[in-house]
C-alpha cells in the first residue's frame, strides 16, 4: 500500500487535514474561531474514523465516527460556545504573543515525531506507521497548546486537541478493542462538563479565565 | 468477588448522593463492606477473566480497602468540621465512593484499556474533591491537578495504542491486544522498536499520575487544598494504581530480550525524584505539602527498587509500596486533624501537639519516623531490603541512593520535631483529638509495624509470588 493507492491517500488527506486544523489552533487567539476550528477537527476526525471503518471492513468505527461527530463536532462546541457568550466581548481574545515562535515549535515537533515514529514502526503496515506519525504529531501540537496558552479555555481547546489526536491514532490500528473508543468518548465529555464548571468558576472568582492569575495562589502562607 | 468489590462502592457512591443525609453513616458502611470482601479475596485462588485477582494487585486491593475504610472513618469526623452545606457533602461522599470504585477497577482489570480508564475516572473524581473548598488556592491546586494529568493520562494511551500497534500482528482476536496477561505472554514475539516506544510514553504519562520527577508539581498542591481524607486515598491509593501500571508496562516490554532495559529509565527517574523531593523537604512552610512531598520522595524510593528490578528489588519496592500508604494516610489523618485543632495548617502554627495531645502527637511523631525510614515499621524493612538489592546489583549507585534517604529523612525528623515537640502553639478553642482519628492512626501504625515484624503468610507467599513473576 503506498502513494495512488485511495485506501492510503484518503487516510492520508484526512489526517493532514487535522494536523492543518491543529497548527490554525496554535496561531488563533480569538476564541470563537478556536472553538470553530475545533468543531473542524472533530468533524474531520469523524470523517477519518468512518474512512479507516470502511477500509478495514471495521464497522464499530462507524459508531466511533458517530461518536466524535456528535460530541466534538456539535455537542462541546456549542457548550463552549455559550462559555465564551458569557464573557464580556474585551475577554473574547487572547493577548497576541510570540505565534512565529510557536509555529517554529510546532514544525519542530512534527519534524520530531516523523523521526520517532518512522524508524520504530518499520515492520507496521505503510498506512499504520505514517497516520501514527501524524496522530503523534497532533498530540504534541496540543500539548504545546496547552504550554503557550493563557486562558482556561484554550488550555482545554489544547486538551482536546490532544484526544483528537489520540484517538486519530486508535483508529489507525486495526482491531483496537472498542471499549477504549467508547468510553473515551465518554470520558471527554465529563472533561468538558469539568471544564466549564472550572471556566465558570474561575470568572466569578476573579473576573477572567485567564489561568496566570492563578500562579499567586500557590498557598505555602507566606 | 473481584466483580462486587466494584460494584459495593458504586452502589454506595449513587445511595450517598441520592441520600446525603445519611451520606457519612453509608460511607463508612460501604467501606466496611469492601474492607471484608477484599479480605475474602485473600483467600482465593488468581482469578482469570477480564478481572483478574493475582499475587501483585490482591495485597494492593486490601491496602486499598483498608484505607478507604479508616479514611472513611476519619472523614465522618473531619467533613462535620468542614461545615459543607448538603450539595458539597454529597459531592464529596459520592466521589470518595465513585473513587474507591474506579481504584478498584484500575487494580483488578486485566485489560489494561480498562484499567486507563480507571485511573482517568478516579483522577477525576479527585480533581473534584480537591476543588471543593473554592478557594483560590484550592482552584490553583485543582486546575494544575488536572490539567497533568490530564495531559499525563493522555500521553500513557498513547503509549497503550503503540502495545496495541506492536501485538495486532500477533494477537489472534482483538481483545488480546490489550489484555495484560496476554501481552505479557506475546511480548518476545513483537517488535521491540514499537515496544521502546510504548514504554517511553507509558512512563511519562503514568509517572506524571505517580508524583515522578519532572512531572511531579501537581502532587503537594493537590495534596494540601482538599478536604484532609483525599490527601490521604491520594497518597495512599491514587499513586499506587499509577506504579502498578508503570510496572505492568515495565513487564511487557522486558519480556522481550532486545528491547531497551525499562530498569534503567526507572532508576533514573527515581534517583531524580528522591534527591529533588529530599531538597525541597527542607524548605516547606505548610504541614500538608510537608506530607505531598514526602510522598514523591517515596514514589521515588518505589521506581528506584522497580527499576533495579530481580526478585529482591521487586519484593522491597511493592512491600514499600504497602507500607507507604498505610503509614502516609495515618500521617495525614494525624496532621489534618492537628490542623483542625489547631486552626491552620502552616507548620509555624502547629506545634507541642504531643504536650498538648499525647495521643495525637506520638501518632504523628511516630508516622514521621516512619516516613523517615526508622524501624520497626515496614518502611525501614523495605528500605533496608533495597540497599541490599542496590548493593548486590549497582553498588555505585548505593551512596547516592543512602544521601537522599538521609537528606529525607533528616528533614522529616527536624519538622517532626517542631510539629510534635517544644512549647505547645495556642489554639482558637479546645478541642480534643477524637477517637475517628486515633483509632484509624495507631491502626495503620500497628499494622505498617505487623508488616514488618511480623508478615502474614498468605502476604509474604504473594509478596514471593509478585516479585518473582515480574523478575
Amino acid at each position: 500500500m503506498g502513494f495512488g493507492d485511495t485506501a492510503y491517500d484518503v487516510a492520508h488527506v484526512l489526517g493532514g487535514a487535522m494536523l492543518l486544523i491543529s497548527f490554525v489552533l496554535l496561531y488563533q487567539r480569538r476564541i470563537f474561531s478556536l472553538v470553530n476550528a475545533l468543531a473542524l477537527q472533530g468533524m474531520v476526525l469523524a470523517l477519518a474514523a468512518l474512512w479507516q471503518g470502511y477500509v478495514q471492513g471495521a464497522p464499530q468505527l462507524y459508531l466511533t465516527a458517530v461518536i466524535a461527530f456528535t460530541a466534538k463536532g456539535i455537542l462541546i462546541p456549542i457548550y463552549l460556545r455559550r462559555l465564551v457568550l458569557q464573557l464580556p466581548p474585551a475577554r473574547r481574545a487572547e493577548p497576541a504573543s510570540g505565534i512565529g515562535a510557536s509555529m517554529i515549535a510546532g514544525f519542530m515537533l512534527v519534524g520530531l515525531s516523523i523521526l520517532v515514529v518512522l524508524p520504530a514502526t518499520a515492520g507496521a503496515r505503510a498506512l499504520a506507521r505514517e497516520d501514527l506519525a501524524i496522530a503523534l504529531s497532533v498530540v504534541l501540537l496540543g500539548l504545546l497548546m496547552m504550554v503557550t496558552r493563557r486562558t482556561a479555555l484554550a488550555q482545554i481547546a489544547g486538551l482536546m486537541t490532544l484526544e483528537n489526536g489520540l484517538v486519530l491514532a486508535a483508529i489507525g490500528v486495526a482491531g483496537m478493542p472498542l471499549v477504549i473508543e467508547l468510553s473515551m468518548a465518554g470520558l471527554v465529555l465529563v472533561i468538558a462538563v469539568i471544564a466549564g464548571v472550572f471556566a465558570r468558576v474561575l470568572h466569578e472568582r476573579f473576573d477572567s479565565l485567564d489561568t496566570s492569575l492563578l500562579d499567586s495562589h500557590r498557598g505555602e502562607g507566606r | 468477588m473481584t466483580l462486587w468489590l466494584i460494584l459495593t462502592p458504586a452502589l454506595a457512591a449513587a445511595l450517598c448522593a441520592a441520600l446525603p443525609a445519611h451520606a457519612a453513616r453509608l460511607n463508612i458502611l460501604a467501606s466496611a463492606v469492601t474492607l471484608i470482601l477484599a479480605l475474602l479475596l485473600l483467600g482465593e485462588p488468581s482469578g482469570t477473566g477480564w478481572l483478574r485477582a493475582d499475587a501483585l494487585n490482591t495485597p494492593l486491593v486490601l491496602i486499598a480497602a483498608i484505607v478507604g475504610f479508616s479514611t472513611a472513618i476519619f472523614s465522618a469526623q473531619d467533613i462535620a468540621g468542614e461545615g459543607f452545606d448538603t450539595a458539597r457533602s454529597r459531592a464529596y461522599h459520592a466521589a470518595f465512593q465513585g473513587f474507591m470504585c474506579a481504584h478498584f477497577l484500575a487494580l483488578l482489570a486485566d485489560n489494561l484499556g480498562v484499567m486507563w480508564v480507571a485511573i482517568e475516572a478516579g483522577t477525576l473524581a479527585c480533581v473534584l474533591m480537591v476543588a471543593l473548598h473554592r478557594t483560590p488556592a484550592a482552584l490553583e491546586a485543582a486546575w494544575k491537578f488536572f490539567i497533568l494529568c490530564g495531559v499525563g493520562i493522555a500521553l500513557a494511551l498513547f503509549g497503550l495504542i503503540v502495545l496495541a500497534l506492536a501485538a495486532q500482528p500477533v494477537a489472534g482476536h482483538a481483545e488480546g491486544q490489550l489484555s495484560y496477561t496476554a501481552l505479557r505472554a506475546l511480548a518476545a514475539q513483537t517488535d521491540p522498536a514499537l515496544l521502546n516506544l510504548a514504554f517511553v510514553f507509558l512512563l511519562v504519562g503514568f509517572g506524571t499520575k505517580a508524583g515522578l520527577v519532572p512531572m511531579h508539581s501537581w502532587l503537594p498542591d493537590a495534596h494540601a487544598e482538599g478536604p484532609t481524607p483525599i490527601a490521604a486515598v491520594l497518597s495512599g491509593l491514587l499513586l499506587n494504581s499509577a506504579m502498578l501500571a508503570i510496572l505492568r508496562g515495565k513487564s511487557i516490554v522486558a519480556a522481550h530480550p532486545e528491547t531497551i532495559p525499562p530498569g534503567a529509565f526507572l532508576v533514573v527517574m527515581g534517583i531524580a525524584t528522591l534527591l529533588l523531593a529530599a531538597v525541597s523537604l527542607w524548605r516547606r512552610r505548610d504541614a500538608r505539602r510537608l506530607f505531598g512531598w514526602s510522598s514523591i520522595e517515596h514514589m521515588g524510593i518505589a521506581a528506584i527498587a522497580f527499576g533495579i528490578g530481580g526478585v529482591a528489588g521487586h519484593m522491597a519496592g511493592l512491600l514499600h509500596l504497602w507500607g507507604h500508604s498505610l503509614i502516609k494516610s495515618a500521617a495525614f489523618f494525624a496532621v489534618g486533624r492537628a490542623a483542625r485543632i489547631k486552626g491552620a495548617q502552616r507548620m509555624s502554627a502547629i506545634g507541642g501537639l504531643a504536650t498538648s495531645h499525647p495521643a495525637l502527637g506520638w501518632g504523628l511523631a511516630l508516622a514521621m519516623a516512619a516516613l523517615a525510614g526508622l524501624p520497626p515499621f515496614s518502611l525501614f524493612a523495605s528500605e533496608l531490603l533495597l540497599a541490599a538489592a542496590i548493593g548486590g546489583t549497582s553498588p555505585w549507585l548505593l551512596p547516592v541512593f543512602i544521601l537522599g534517604l538521609l537528606v529525607a529523612g533528616t528533614a522529616l525528623l527536624h519538622a517532626m520535631q517542631r510539629l510534635c515537640f517544644g512549647q505547645p502553639t495556642p489554639q482558637p478553642a479546645p478541642m480534643q483529638a477524637g477517637l475517628a482519628t486515633l483509632l484509624p492512626l495507631w491502626g495503620h501504625l500497628l499494622l505498617a509495624a505487623i508488616l514488618a515484624l511480623a508478615l502474614p503468610a498468605p502476604l509474604s507467599r504473594m509478596l514471593h509470588e509478585a516479585a518473582r513473576m515480574l523478575a
